[in-house]
């Protein structure tokens, strides 16, 4: 396929989809799967048959819309009307809408649309990596051509050498989305720049903090987006294979992933001679097995050459020496899904969005105790109050906002009195959280922060690989300490201990895992000491979820 | 290679460029505290004994795995450090069964003496009690978990010297152990040459030769840096 064919294809699919008479799109994403999606559309397949000639109406999957919790999701489209977003469909609800829909006018249905694009949750949102996502079948890449895929491949490939594209990802001020917020331009340019007769490029899905689905989405709802950027990043780097590491929890994304693979293959989009060009790339799938270091990225490359998942210390990076020992590019699922549109729109423009120092937009996965959870692309920069108040709606049932956790168990909490704090990699930082990848639980007064603490240490102790001391040791004495806090056993020795476990684990162990572990508790510490202090001194959890002794 | 130099604990210091910076130390008769690093194995960077400061990085550097730089300012004995270094001693304590005074290396292990040379006469964290299996069921070698500090220097030799790799790491976090093969009874080995390397490296009583009096049994670490020098630079001394 040549970029005119690919143009061609995308014209014909906007004229495929423009014959419907009607569309009835079905959100296909975990969320609403788990929650009865399939058999909704089942059900909407079967309730249009012989309706309206049944070839003028269209029943298809899509990727994510949002609003997860209000799943299963159907949105309904219909030339020179407005759209309808109904929640929560049942089978047993289908007829009625299809009804309403393609005889009797949407007045009549008694199923109230109740998911309107006019609140705050749509309207504070700015959806650059997932602003196709609901519009596009995962399945077929007609559809994620159709909305202009691959057109920044072919840019790329056509209209820019490897270094204009390096240097457009240096101009977007794009920093990689798996945590660390490293500028993707500069390492692009690092694995473009280093010495070796091979190179790799991978992508990381293995995504594993706990609450954090942000790249599951992104693989399941847009497949083709994430090789999309791959093969802009091999080109750009000068590589020829690439590998997609998806965490073993997510088999939907794995196979969602592997038929784009398959199509884009065929299509010439991956393979030799990509559109007609000189420049080849092959993308394979590896799984991961259920261990959250090897989202780490020395452990994650042990991994894929089928050794024990387990990190080494760096010096050498990637970049230098990575995939058998060749130069490897490393970058976050929702990095690589955010290079198509600074190819195609331009660096300058993507850099509108944000801060002076993180530019762009970033996916939230908002969960926790608050009104409205979901998937969330916001601009960098957005208040914290905005995400939780304007897009999630306040905390339910009237309750009080308490802290929110971010970056998961390498991250911390803000607490209330941040609340206006612009959500920025730097003034995270300075709170003692991280932006980290995407995970965002909202906590109300009925969280006990000891107890948050205790949870996330735990997570890091049963994930430690067990290589170094500090952390492999370390955690588990860090999780008795919390829990002799937790049950009203603890002395003020104790949290002297437990805070410097913390500054030994940060300052000697070998990979992040151990390095950021001991942030939640260091940052419940500094920011809710007094909860500490009300466990030990007066034997008392204010949150009355830790049990104490009478 | 060019030469390069820095400054140790004060000190001006000249290297080869890339060298080891655990070796340049040791070259200047500083006594770095290490368990998992031994000469003649590839470098692991787990125990962290080694961990310098360098001047202008806010993380510390396990010396085994960093190169040395012109200019680099390293510090090695701070009380930073040495508050760090036996509080990894003391994890090291609490985490398996180290009874000594009923082990056969009492008096010649180096977790004991690194324990000694800090002054950990008692523990402070809370002792783990784990319950492990000893493996008794080779004709020549007994493997007791109970007394394992995880450094790995035993699969190393295994399989980076005797080239054979019957030894690896199961599991993971502090439930990681030894294994040989898949999980197999020593016995039961059917890669194990019964070379007797791993015994010979084991920093501690993990690894011992059946039937050794305690107070008796003097490993040789040096082994692997004999063998590879002997194999490389077809030299054999001590
Ligand atoms: C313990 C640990 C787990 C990690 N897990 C992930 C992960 O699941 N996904 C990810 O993209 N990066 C993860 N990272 C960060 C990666 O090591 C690496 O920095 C990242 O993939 C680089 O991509 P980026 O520059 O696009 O962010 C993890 C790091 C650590 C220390
Ligand atoms: S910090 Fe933890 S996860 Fe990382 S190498 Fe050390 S033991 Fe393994
Ligand atoms: S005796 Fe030799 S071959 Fe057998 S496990 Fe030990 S080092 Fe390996």
């Amino acid at each position: 396929m040549n970029r005119e064919e690919l143009e061609s294809l995308a014209l014909g699919e906007r004229e495929r989809a423009s014959r419907f008479s009607c569309r009835f799109l079905c959100c296909a994403g975990t969320p609403c799967l788990s929650a009865g999606g399939a058999a909704v559309r089942k059900a909407l397949e079967k309730a249009v048959e012989g309706k309206n000639g049944n070839s003028s109406v269209e029943v298809m999957g899509t990727g994510c819309v949002g609003p997860c919790s209000r799943g299963p999701l159907v949105t309904v489209v219909t030339p020179g009307e407005e759209e309808h977003t109904y929640e929560k469909v049942t089978p047993q609800a289908v007829p009625e809408i299809v009804e309403a829909h393609l005889e009797k006018g949407v007045e009549a249905a008694s199923v109230p649309s109740t998911v309107s694009r006019d609140s705050s949750f749509f309207t504070k949102q700015q959806k650059i990596v997932l602003e196709t996502s609901e519009r596009i079948d995962p399945e077929r890449l007609e559809s994620y051509v159709a909305q202009g895929g691959y057109s920044a491949l072919a840019r790329a490939l056509e209209d820019m050498t490897p270094e204009e594209v390096c240097e457009e990802l240096v101009t977007s001020g794009l920093r990689g989305r798996g945590g660390a917020g490293y500028p993707t331009g500069i390492k692009w340019k690092q694995v473009r720049g280093a010495q070796g007769e091979r190179k790799f490029v991978v992508a990381n899905g293995d995504e594993g903090d706990p609450g954090a689905y942000m790249d599951r989405t992104l693989m399941e709802s847009d497949p083709h987006r994430i090789l999309e950027g791959m093969a802009i990043a091999a080109y750009a780097v000068g590589a020829e294979q690439g590998f997609v590491y998806v965490r073993g929890e997510y088999p939907l994304a794995a196979e969602r992933l592997g038929k784009a693979i398959r199509a884009a293959e065929r299509q010439g989009l991956l393979g030799d001679d990509i559109l007609g060009s000189s420049f080849s790339f092959r993308i394979r799938i590896r799984m991961g097995a259920g261990a959250f270091v090897c989202g780490e990225e020395t452990a994650l490359m042990a991994s894929i050459m089928g050794r024990r998942g387990q990190p080494v210390p760096r010096p050498p990076y990637p970049a230098q020496r990575g995939l058998w020992n060749a130069p490897t590019l490393i970058n976050n699922v929702e990095t690589f899904g955010s290079v198509p549109p600074v190819i195609s729109r331009g660096g300058d423009w993507y850099s509108r969005w944000g801060t002076d120092k993180s530019k762009g937009t970033k996916i939230f996965a908002l969960a926790g105790k608050v009104c409205q959870t979901g998937l969330i692309e916001v601009p960098m920069g957005i208040t914290l109050r905005e995400i939780v108040f304007d897009i999630g709606g306040g905390i339910p049932g009237g309750g009080a906002f308490k802290a929110a956790q971010t970056g998961g168990p390498s991250g911390g909490c803000i607490p209330a009195s941040h609340l206006d704090t612009p959500m920025d990699y730097e003034s995270l930082q300075e709170l003692g959280s991280i932006i980290g990848s995407g995970g965002l639980i909202v906590m109300d007064e009925s969280s006990c922060m000891v107890d948050v603490a205790r949870f996330f240490m735990e997570f890091c102790m049963d994930e430690s690989c067990g290589k170094c001391t500090p952390c492999r040791s370390g955690t588990v004495q860090m999780v008795r300490l919390l829990e002799k806090i937790k049950g009203g056993r603890a002395s003020a020795h104790d949290l002297e201990k437990l805070e410097e476990l913390c500054e030994l684990l940060k300052a000697t162990s070998l990979c992040g895992l151990g390095q950021t572990a001991p942030n939640p508790v260091l940052s419940t510490i500094r920011h809710f000491r007094h909860e500490y202090e009300a466990h030990i001194e007066d034997r008392h959890c204010p949150a009355g979820v830790c049990s104490m002794p009478h | 290679m060019a030469e390069v130099t820095l400054t140790i604990d004060n000190e001006k210091v000249s290297a080869r460029e890339g060298q080891n910076l655990l070796q340049v130390i040791r070259e200047q008769g500083i006594d770095l505290p290490t368990l998992c690093h031994l000469d003649g194995l590839s470098e692991r960077g787990g125990c962290r004994l080694c961990v310098v400061e360098v001047e202008g990085s806010s993380r510390l550097a396990a010396s085994c795995v960093t190169a040395v730089r012109e200019d680099m300012r390293v510090t090695t004995a701070s009380d930073r450090l040495l508050r760090y270094r036996r509080m990894l001693v003391e994890l090291l304590f609490a985490e398996r069964n180290h009874v000594c005074s009923v082990c056969v290396m009492n008096g010649n292990c180096e977790l004991q003496s690194l324990a000694t040379r800090f002054g950990v006469d008692h523990l402070r964290y809370e002792p783990l009690y784990p319950r492990l299996p000893t493996d008794a069921s080779h004709e020549k070698y007994t493997i007791d978990h109970n007394r394992c500090v995880l450094c790995a220097r035993c699969v190393r030799v295994c399989d980076e010297v005797e080239g054979v790799h019957t030894l690896d790491i199961m599991g993971r976090g502090v439930s990681s152990r030894i294994i040989n093969d898949l999980n197999q009874p020593w016995r039961a080995s059917r890669t194990c040459t019964a070379c007797g390397k791993c015994v010979q490296v084991c920093p501690t009583g993990a690894l011992y030769i059946k039937e050794t009096l305690s107070a008796h049994v003097e490993k040789r670490p040096d082994l692997p840096r004999r063998i590879v020098d002997a194999r490389k630079k077809r030299v054999w001394n001590s």
